[in-house]
């Protein structure tokens, strides 16, 4: 697997702000990078220095090995970019628009026409082909933004929120997009949309305050969780908070809280780290006679991990 | 090339689908036509050329370029097209040049529209050709001036008010750089640089070009206000782009 992107301790303030500060990391052909981070943490303005529209203060980044300060055309070139506010023209009609990209691009004839249609088809769009840009809903607009940024097939796609303002089912769509196009392009795509990381990322970095915070696939992350391999467990014939200092008391606990699950009352146990917890839960409750109701055990919370590690004093 | 003549295109074709264009052409043509007739006096003066037509063009200019150049840049920063224009593989200077160029197609074209007063001078007499053709060239060079000027204050905003309340002013402002009001204030300055800014007035370089007097430096002057303008437009977006 070959480095397709990389930044190398990028920075960039504007004024006091330092919206991204000694930014470094890599990614390679076939991974698709989730880019988290609460609002402000610097993602846009990553993006926006990856794809060569603004130059940082100090560090660099390359796209194919291409430097985004000394060769921005090749860099450009060689991306398709969606940024986050999804603009096109308009006045110009969807085709209008994807064929003006495509002329940009060096596309012309038949060419031109096939990557058009071809675009149209991916991003769902032959519905809306003639109608104006503004008159379009506001799913149709960022698709269309998205069709042109796979109008000359790049190697390397940025996406700045490619789901934000879809209903689920065009947010499906679009994930499922770009799972079938991440074996053989390399993909960032940001986005404060948890589940949107386990649908399609391979790895995710988490940004906060324009700094690197974490880097690791989501499982590793969600492994963070300090509810990673815990059980929740319900029974029936027995107060929660009978058994749940009982529960509590097992070598394989750390210590048992009562919860609810859907409303009803519930007790969760968190592991110490080793395996078994669940079989142990089971095992004790044959011994005492209880009837297990629920069993559930834990993967992890991300959104969980996503506040402990970003959250702010005061926030 | 290819792609100067790609973001031309769509920017003229933009202009005509928001019918700017159509209303463009028709003021122009109105008021050239009210000028000329009304105020000039046109055939009362009984004069076989167009110069009571060319005088009125600095002032239609005016407030007309500034039409036209106010949403070059305004409008692309305002819907952030801007970021999609320059992170697809296109130079500032490349797209300065193709917004100007179809600004000044725009222009011209309501400059050919104007024939018919070229038809109706000749029934009237017999006129110079040449001192038309140079006085329509002349007049195509200074609207591409004022355009030029456009263009650059077009890209300091995002507000298209703004833009062309901007560009009227500074267009104003060189348009009667020779007149004793402005030179008055300039007084104390040295001699050298009250020539200077005399020197660049629009009215006093197109007082020679609109009477059919070609003059080399008087058309190498406007050449040089569109480029210097054009220039100073890509500096301020190559700088200031993302801000
Ligand atoms: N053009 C700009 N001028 C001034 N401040 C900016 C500009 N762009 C971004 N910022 C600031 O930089 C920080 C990071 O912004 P951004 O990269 O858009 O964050 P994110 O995309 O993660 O929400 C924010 O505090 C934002 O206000
Ligand atoms: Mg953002």
């Amino acid at each position: 697997m070959s480095v397709m992107v990389e930044t190398l301790n990028l920075t960039k303030s504007f004024g006091p702000i330092t919206a991204v500060d000694q930014l470094s990391f890599s990614v390679k052909r076939g991974e698709v990078l989730g880019f988290l981070g609460p609002n402000g943490a610097g993602k846009s303005t990553t993006m926006r220095i990856i794809t060569a529209f603004m130059a940082p203060d100090s560090g660099t980044a390359t796209v194919c090995g291409h430097d985004v300060l000394k060769n921005p055309m090749a860099v450009r070139q060689t991306l398709g970019y969606l940024p986050e506010t999804a603009p096109a023209y308009g006045e110009m009609s969807v085709e209008g628009f994807l064929s003006f990209v495509g002329a940009i691009r060096g596309m012309d004839g038949a060419e031109l026409t096939n990557a058009i249609d071809r675009v149209v088809e991916l991003c769902r769009l032959s519905s809306v082909r003639g109608q104006s840009f503004e008159t379009l809903s506001k799913g149709f607009k960022r698709r269309t933004c998205l069709a042109q940024a796979l109008i000359h097939d790049p190697p390397v796609l940025i996406l700045d929120e490619p789901t934000d303002g879809l209903d689920p089912n065009q947010k499906h769509e679009v994930r499922r997009l770009i799972a079938d196009m991440a074996s053989d392009k390399c993909i960032i795509l940001s986005t404060h949309i948890l589940e949107e990381v386990d649908a399609v990322c391979s790895r995710a970095i988490i940004i906060d305050n324009g700094k690197l915070i974490s880097d690791c696939t989501p499982e590793e992350l969600r492994s963070q969780s300090v509810r990673h391999g815990a059980v929740t467990v319900a029974f029936e014939g027995v107060e929660v908070s009978v058994a749940a200092p009982t529960l509590g008391a097992l070598a394989l606990a750390e210590k048992a809280k009562v919860t609810e699950v859907d409303g009803a009352p519930a007790v969760i146990v968190y592991p110490t780290g080793e395996k078994g917890l669940a079989a142990g839960i089971t095992e004790l409750a044959m011994d005492k006679g209880w009837k297990i109701t629920e069993l559930h055990v834990e993967r992890g919370q991300l959104d969980e991990v996503f506040r402990t590690l970003t959250a702010r004093g005061g926030e | 090339m290819q792609r100067i003549l790609t973001i031309a295109g769509r920017e003229l074709r933009g202009y005509f689908t928001t019918p700017l264009a159509y209303i463009f052409i028709a003021a122009f043509l109105m008021l050239s036509g009210f000028f000329t007739f009304k105020i000039s006096m046109f055939f009362e003066a009984g004069q076989a050329d167009l110069s009571e037509f060319f005088v009125w063009h600095p002032w239609l200019y005016l407030f007309l370029a500034p039409a036209i150049s106010m949403r070059l840049w305004a409008e692309e920063r305002r819907s952030g097209t801007i970021e999609l224009l320059f992170t697809l593989p296109v130079g500032v200077g490349e797209a300065v040049i193709a917004k100007f160029l179809a600004g000044w197609a725009l222009l011209g074209a309501s400059l050919v529209l104007t024939f018919p007063m070229v038809i109706t001078v000749s029934i009237l007499g017999d006129p110079d050709m040449g001192q038309i053709a140079t006085g329509y060239l002349g007049s195509l060079l200074m609207a591409g001036g004022y355009l030029a000027i456009g263009c650059c204050m077009s890209a300091l905003t995002k507000n298209q008010v703004i833009s062309f309340v901007l560009t009227a002013m500074v267009c104003f402002l060189f348009m009667l750089s020779d007149m004793p009001v402005i030179l008055d204030f300039m007084e104390a300055g040295p001699r050298w640089f009250t020539d200077a800014v005399a020197s660049v007035s629009f009215l006093a370089n197109f007082d020679s070009i609109r009477r059919g007097v070609v003059e080399i430096k008087n058309l190498v002057f406007f050449l040089s206000v569109i480029i210097v303008w054009l220039y100073a437009c890509t500096v301020i977006l190559d700088a200031r782009k993302s801000a």
